[in-house]
């Protein structure tokens, strides 16, 4: 009887080690989570205690961004004496989620952060990491425009639902938008019109693919007809991620539910992948990481089409007051800012991106407090406009943007620098459209199967590039490379806690056909060994 | 029985192996038909073909997420390797000197030829530490691109303002100094722009503190690996006074 326990035990112990092996996606453990952070409001902001908050953020190696950054501090830490505030710079978002991450795991995360949605969904796996911020925007006293709050503080109602909605994760506010952003296609208008063609309102995919086809032709010395130039990339991406996501969502084809099920491996991905790999082989499309910053080649007129972020829009154009070439690479056109290519152009869509704040929950009230209304603070008018002019980014706020200064801003389009036309019509751009703009959905994983979209369209594109074949099987093994590449056979779906594992490797199938039969082998020649010895005695 | 139970096992495990042996193999074949190349032949090479290469480490950026970025140089030439994958214990044998067998791909990144999607062996060898070629002559000169991703010097360079600041560098990221640092040297004339990237010297090495002690005007000489974006734009290594 002992042995047969000890063969339970044995094969118990095998079952939780081979469960604890099969890691996914999983949770993050935090100290923070046990029993830290109380989200209880406080009756009253305690002004004698000192407090020190930490800020992380990222600028855009812009210094004025930088300088909005450090004024906020300043200006918050002047109505709120007690608090100091010490800003850290990132230049990516990835490096703060990688630093979030490590930060959880040793109790030093940052008390206010701007982030990715995306990002968030990963931080609030951690339990109580993340502050819920549905009762805290709500709060008489220190909610949004609450009466304790010492400036003139956003009503939950001003700012845009849409960017608002965008922060509810598993049905609660997980954060507040900080500023916004869409994509905008930036065309050399002269070049399309030297190829014979007009710009339509809203061009189509196929209208791009066209053009840029047209624009590789050459002449006898090699150099392209179009610019004379022995380089022309017509068409680059900047954010392949994107570019599969918005594909998709225009086409109303599956790329996950909301609940964290991959979708993305279906006909319409890989109808759009030959595509890509089409125009990749003939040269006429690039993307960022192969071949570098689209509005580089525009500028240097080797380029015609070229989708950035409406952020970026200071650096598009031969006027541009950001330039990234040597000033006599630059070759004068006529910029167009026009909304991304579509299949629908009736129905556009686009997306909708930008940096959301959270706030880390902390064991002292207090702290959590002053977090929140430094939060606040990073919505006021004063921050939401001095930031969203240094770029193509939209406040977040109906005040922000119906306000005077505002719309003083928008109007003196073209006048200057500060007041560049590409960085003005990219930000009008998304205002226009912002009902059109969409997110797709958060949880934790769907950073990594954003990135996997973006690697689908890579691959193909360097695989083109290099003359692989594409065909069915290219296909096959690609879904299967960037499924384990991003581990997306590992997401946990939320609902009804199913986890999906995907197909399994030949080897684990093997072995889990011949274990249990070894098993029975073992069992059967246990109980032979015993009818022997029955009758033996 | 037992003979048995244990000979199924046996069975079992060399079973499992199969499809990892014949992934292997597959890919061997594959990387076996590539024919090892000469700096000669990769430069000949078209952008976007494979290529494998044999060159000795110069330096590294730091390692990041199974990937490192190496600055190679043989005797005949030399290569920068982006994003190569590598596991952090092997990322910490790639000292300078070290012999490595790359295999990757020709690519073109604002300028920069590099290698790319690479994988790689150690090769025993004896160390091999380039010395840094005076390319001064060639600054401005269609010749410079030649000597791309070499370990160079640059000779007698003037510090110019790096902007209308007036301040002789510039760092990516002032606030935190976690990042590239930026700055300007002129010769008979002709403005250049260097770059201290922090991922290969960070803000402890001497090199950073050198370039941020930097004057507008100050006569110095460089040495560093002939990186390339929209024109040459060195990955300065060292700073000295001139000679």
């Amino acid at each position: 009887m002992n042995k047969h326990l000890k063969s339970i035990a044995i094969g118990l112990v095998l079952i939780f080690v081979l469960l604890f092996l099969s890691g996914c996606h999983g949770r993050l453990e935090s100290r923070e989570a046990e029993g830290a952070g109380s989200t209880a409001i406080p009756e009253t902001f305690d002004d004698s205690k000192p407090i020190e908050l930490v800020f992380w953020a990222k600028n855009d190696t812009n210094k004025v961004q930088t300088a909005v950054y450090t004024k906020a501090i300043e200006d918050f830490e002047q109505m709120y004496p007690n608090v100091k505030i010490n800003l850290r710079l990132y230049a990516d978002y990835s490096r703060i989620f990688a630093d979030v991450i490590t930060n959880i795991a040793t109790k030093t995360t940052p008390n206010i952060c701007i982030t990715y949605p995306d990002h968030i969904a990963t931080y609030k796996t951690g339990q109580d990491v993340v502050l819920p911020l549905d009762d805290w925007m709500k709060d008489s006293r220190f909610g949004l425009g609450g009466s304790e709050v010492r400036f003139d503080s956003p009503k939950q109602e001003e700012v845009v639902p849409e960017f608002l909605n965008e922060c509810i994760l598993d049905g609660r506010y997980y954060a507040v938008p900080y500023m916004r952003s869409t994509e905008a296609l930036y065309v050399n208008q002269d070049m399309v019109e030297q190829l014979g063609y007009e710009l339509p309102e809203i061009v189509t995919w196929d209208f791009v693919w066209e053009v840029s086809e047209k624009a590789m032709e050459k002449n006898e010395d090699g150099t392209f007809r179009i610019n004379g130039q022995k380089v022309m990339i017509p068409f680059i991406y900047k954010s392949t991620d994107n570019m599969m996501i918005t594909m998709l969502k225009q086409l109303d084809a599956p790329y996950s539910t909301e609940d964290g099920e991959v979708l993305i491996f279906n006909d319409t991905t890989k109808g759009l992948l030959e595509e890509v790999y089409k125009h990749a082989k003939s040269r006429a499309f690039s993307t960022f990481a192969i071949s570098s910053y689209p509005g580089n080649f525009l500028n240097a007129g080797q380029c015609i089409f070229a989708i950035d972020s409406t952020a970026g829009a200071t650096w598009m154009g031969s006027e541009a007051p950001m330039l990234d070439i040597h000033e006599e690479q630059v070759v004068p056109f006529k910029i167009k800012v026009m909304p991304i290519p579509q299949f629908k152009p009736e129905e556009p869509k686009m997306i909708s991106q930008g940096p959301d704040i959270c706030i880390f929950n902390k064991e002292d009230p207090q702290e959590v407090l002053a977090s929140w209304l430094f939060t606040q603070y990073l919505l006021s008018n004063k921050v939401q406009l001095g930031y969203a002019e240094t770029e193509g980014y939209v406040p977040v706020t109906l005040k922000a943007q119906e306000s005077a200064e505002y719309q003083d801003y928008v109007s003196r389009i073209g006048e200057d620098d500060d007041h560049y036309s590409v960085k003005i019509q990219a930000s009008e751009l998304l205002r226009k459209y912002t009902s059109d703009t969409f997110v797709t959905p958060v949880f934790n994983g769907s950073t990594s199967l954003r990135s996997a979209a973006g690697q689908l369209i890579e691959s193909t594109s360097k695989s083109a590039r290099r003359k692989e074949k594409m065909n069915d099987a290219y296909i096959e093994k690609l879904y299967s490379d960037v499924t384990s590449l991003f581990q997306l056979d590992q997401i946990e779906v939320k609902a009804g806690k199913r986890v999906t594992f995907g197909e399994l490797p030949a080897e684990a199938k093997t072995l889990l056909i011949v274990i249990p039969c070894i098993w029975i082998l073992i069992g059967l020649y246990a109980l032979v060994t015993k009818r022997k010895g029955r009758k033996k005695t | 029985m037992k003979k048995m139970i244990s000979l199924i096992l046996v069975l079992a495990l060399a079973l499992c192996m199969v499809p990892v042996f014949a992934e292997e193999e597959a890919a061997e074949e594959e990387a076996s038909e590539l024919a090892l190349m000469t700096y000669a032949e990769y430069a000949e090479a078209e952008i976007d073909a494979p290529v494998y290469v044999e060159t000795y480490v110069q330096a590294t950026q730091s390692w990041w997420e199974d990937k490192i970025t190496v600055y190679a140089q043989s005797e005949d030439g030399a290569y920068f390797i982006y994003n190569m994958a590598c596991s952090q214990e092997d990322a910490e044998k790639l000292v300078p000197g070290a012999k490595i067998a790359v295999k990757g791909f020709k690519s073109e990144w604002s300028g920069e030829v590099e290698i790319t999607d690479a994988t790689f062996e150690f090769v025993e060898a004896d160390p091999f530490i380039a010395e840094a070629e005076d390319v001064t002559a060639k600054l401005g000169t269609d010749e410079l691109i030649d000597d791309q991703n070499k370990l160079v010097a640059f000779k007698g360079m003037t510090v110019e303002a790096y902007d209308e600041s007036g301040a002789a560098f510039a760092y990516k990221n002032a606030e935190n100094k976690t990042d590239d640092l930026y700055f300007k040297v002129s010769k008979d004339g002709q403005t250049y722009d260097f770059c201290v990237e922090f991922y290969l010297c960070g803000n402890d090495t001497e090199v950073y503190k050198a370039v941020e002690a930097l004057n507008v005007g100050d006569v110095i000489d460089l040495e560093g690996f002939l990186y390339w974006y929209n024109g040459a734009n060195p990955h300065i290594t060292k700073v000295v006074p001139a000679a």
